[in-house]
């Protein structure tokens, strides 16, 4: 409604959709690459290890014993197996029993282990000619009559392919992420986008809409949205409403101070003309009685106003009806008015608690009351009681009561109204403020007299 | 001319390791490339001199050396970290690889050097520059033309025949005294079980076991052999232009070709000597060398009413395979095989 509701945008769903997906993609994509890295040096390594027993094993099984000398016959396949990795550099070499090389380069960098007579291929990482190189060391085992003992084959190589292998892998697999990652981020705001797009529909109907046009907007839509829709309807509905009252408001109020202002005039005419002392003395005074009741017209019509407005709009609370027949009691307004008047009151010791406004029932109960004393038989007496299911105030007379029937709602409002009897105006308000808190007027005539009361449910004391 | 070349070599080269030294270019060149290579100045120095002319500024100081010094050489400069060559460039390509393998080599990366084919370089750091088939020459006027052996079998079946005359008069390189021999025969042992036959058929016939394609050659020409085995196409070729009575043949059973490899010694490259060697890769210095017989695109220009041999040809690629050719078991094991058949049927 201000200005301030639009300009203060917060950042766009799109916005934060992007910026969390993005966040998270990129919290992911940090994981995986170091996952996919690790995991590519260990998919490397394990693929050229292979290559590199395989060669070693090649080697081995090519040591033979001729005249009891160990004889190695060098085979090309295991350095073809090697040249896999194709730009790495090749270290091997043949130790025989008592570790002596028989061939290839004096390695230094094999670990001090004891040699163990188990098959299994030993791998390790140290440098060649000052560059990182993995190693793997396998033996073979001779048990001959002129030779025995443990011979080891080393064969080692750089690992310049085995990097390569792994930046590719981890690569390949960043690639994957990053188109994932952007086909996620692009279907979530295709998703976005047409998740927003009812709400720009409304957004766009209630734009190009007349300003007095209050009707239902078209509620086909999503269920999250459509809630929304629902409750904007509702508070449309609400707003015509209060529309519908202010109408009704101004045009009674026109068409109610019409008439008792024009005779004003009239008989101010006549006073103005009227030359007789005594006749202008009497005219005169009907204009003051005039006026007095124009006066409490405008009251009433003030204080209905008033009550419709709240019964719309204010904050409902839990209420004693005892404190409102006190307060007016206590007022003593009427007392101004008919001095005259003496007024019971008749309240039990429990409290009797009903859910509604404060303000609205007393006015109504005030207004009740006023009717009582202006038009009804003195004592006029007013109570608060409570049945099962019921709390009552009421407002008693010995008089006959009003002779129209209560049920013909607002045509019964204005006809009073328009007659400028402010007594139809006082019921049409206790009945609209008892309607509003889901009760009902009720009459009853008897030989008691005239009795008048506001029902409305009951709240138990240990509801509060 | 190419007598007194040799002559010249050999009274320094059996002194001092280097055969021989010679410098081009200007002698105040801001840039001097020290290249070591086992070419013969003579073959090698139209290159250097068509390098230098794109490059005034640079000069060449060249060494010659035998394939095993040169390896040794280099290989102790390497290890005390003091290398003092520039550019080294061998036909004995197994010990060039050894050196790569044992870190003695620094990388160049540049365009041209990747345009070569993968079998001839290796981590950047070895390129094969030439293509020189291991041919066998005959002397054309002492063996008839039914006679001459267009494969390996042919050889052999020229050398089976008990008191031939071909005995005594077949020559190929001694394997110990130079790297290139030991490489050729030891792939031939690896090509093929045909060598196994044809090391016997030499010893048996007396064959004899020399150094240097120069001198091989040479002995054919003057009639002291009449066919050499594996000797390298790009000596042959250069002679037979003024040497009609030399015979060559590409072996059509298979022909090893060599690409004599390049290094640049140490950790760091000589920007000169990388300049250098990307003019050899180039297309310019491609076709210098071809004008030398360096670069040999199949059968040679002299026997071409023979069908090209380009099937059977086989690059001896620069990769970690050729380490088997540099161990020192299966060296020692081949040399002593090579020993046992020579001194079994020793003359």
């Amino acid at each position: 409604m201000s200005n301030k509701a639009t300009k203060g945008q917060t950042l766009s769903l799109t916005m934060r959709l992007t910026v969390g997906l993005g966040g998270l993609l990129l919290f992911g994509g940090i994981v995986l690459t170091l996952a996919a890295f690790a995991y590519g040096r260990v998919a490397a390594r394990d693929a050229f290890d292979r290559l590199l027993v395989g060669a070693a094993n090649t080697i081995a099984s090519n040591i033979s014993i001729s005249d009891g000398q160990l004889v190695v016959d060098l085979p090309r396949s295991a350095f073809d197996l090697l040249a896999l990795a194709p730009n790495d550099r090749i270290a091997y070499e043949v130790r025989g029993v008592n570790g002596e090389l028989v061939t290839g380069y004096a390695l230094d960098v094999i670990p001090d282990r004891p040699m163990t007579f188990s098959d299994m291929p030993h791998y390790f990482d140290a440098d060649f000619f000052g560059e990182p190189a993995r190693f793997v060391r396998t033996t073979r085992t001779f048990s001959e009559r002129q030779f025995s003992g443990t011979v080891q084959v080393v064969v080692g190589q750089t690992i310049l392919a085995r990097q390569e292998l792994a930046f590719d892998i981890t690569k390949r697999a960043l690639l994957g992420l990053l188109i994932g990652g952007i086909a996620v981020l692009g279907m979530a705001l295709v998703v976005v986008r047409s998740a927003l797009r009812p709400l720009e529909k409304i957004a766009d109907t209630i734009r190009q809409r007349d300003p007095r046009d209050l009707t239902q907007i078209d509620q086909h839509a999503p269920k999250e949205i459509s809630d929304m829709v629902s409750s904007l309807n509702a508070f449309m509905q609400r707003l015509e409403q209060q529309f519908d009252v202010m109408r009704n408001l101004i045009s009674d109020t026109a068409h109610q101070l019409r008439t008792p202002v024009a005779a004003l005039r009239a008989q101010s005419d006549f006073a103005l003309r009227e030359s007789d002392e005594i006749k202008r003395a009497q005219i005169v005074s009907k204009i003051h009685s005039r006026s007095l009741s124009l006066g409490r017209l405008l009251d009433q019509m003030l204080s209905r106003a008033m009550v419709i407005h709240r019964i719309e709009s204010a904050r409902r609370e839990t209420l004693d009806l005892r404190d409102i027949a006190l307060t007016l009691i206590d007022d003593g307004d009427h007392s101004l008015i008919y001095p005259d008047h003496d007024i019971h009151l008749e309240i039990g010791p429990e409290p009797i608690l009903v859910y509604g406004d404060l303000i609205s029932l007393t006015e109504a109960a005030k207004n009740l009351l006023s009717n009582a004393l202006a038009h009804g038989v003195a004592p006029v007496t007013i109570g608060v009681e409570s049945t099962n299911s019921h709390a009552c105030i009421w407002v008693r007379d010995l008089g006959d009561g009003p002779q129209v029937e209560l049920d013909i709602g607002d045509r019964f409002v204005r006809s009073s109204v328009s007659k400028g009897k402010s007594a139809g105006l006082g019921l049409s308000i206790a009945k609209s403020v008892a309607d509003a808190f889901e009760g009902r007027l009720e009459l009853v005539r008897n030989e008691a007299g005239f009795k008048i009361s506001i029902l409305l449910p009951l709240k138990r004391g240990n509801d509060v | 001319m190419y007598k007194v070349l040799i002559i010249w070599l050999f009274s320094v080269g059996s002194v001092v390791a280097q055969e021989a030294t010679k410098h081009f270019g200007p002698q105040d060149a801001a840039i001097e490339i020290r290249l070591r290579t086992t070419t013969d100045i003579e073959i090698f120095a139209p290159t250097v001199v068509d390098f230098l002319s794109k490059h005034p500024d640079f000069s060449v100081h060249y060494e010659q050396w035998g394939s095993n010094d040169l390896y040794e050489k280099t290989s102790n400069e390497c290890a005390s970290k003091t290398p003092s060559a520039d550019i080294v460039i061998s036909s004995a390509v197994h010990q060039m690889v050894k050196l790569v393998n044992d870190r003695c080599a620094a990388p160049w990366n540049s365009d041209v050097s990747q345009k070569l084919m993968p079998e001839l370089s290796w981590r950047n750091e070895i390129w094969g520059i030439t293509s020189e088939p291991a041919v066998m020459v005959y002397n054309k006027t002492l063996v008839s033309q039914d006679q001459v052996p267009y494969t390996r079998f042919d050889l052999l079946d020229l050398l089976r025949p008990q008191d031939n005359e071909f005995a005594g008069r077949v020559a190929t390189y001694d394997i110990e005294a130079s790297g290139l021999g030991f490489l050729f025969a030891f792939l031939d042992s690896r090509e093929a079980s045909t060598f196994g036959a044809l090391m016997e058929a030499f010893a048996r016939s007396g064959a004899v076991a020399t150094c240097c394609s120069s001198e091989i050659i040479n002995g054919v020409i003057e009639g002291r052999y009449l066919i050499a085995y594996n000797v390298l196409g790009s000596y042959a070729n250069t002679i037979a232009k003024t040497q009609s009575v030399l015979g060559i043949i590409e072996p059509q059973d298979y022909t090893l070709v060599l690409s004599r490899a390049a290094i640049l010694p140490g950790r760091n490259a000589n920007r000169g000597a990388g300049l250098f060697l990307e003019y050899l890769l180039s297309d310019q210095g491609q076709a210098q060398m071809s004008e030398q017989f360096l670069v040999t695109k199949s059968q040679s220009a002299f026997e071409q009413n023979e069908p090209p041999a380009t099937a059977t040809r086989r690059i001896i690629e620069l990769g970690p395979a050729l380490l088997v050719a540099e161990d020192q078991a299966t060296v020692r094991r081949f040399n002593q095989r090579w020993h046992d058949i020579f001194s079994t049927f020793d003359r």
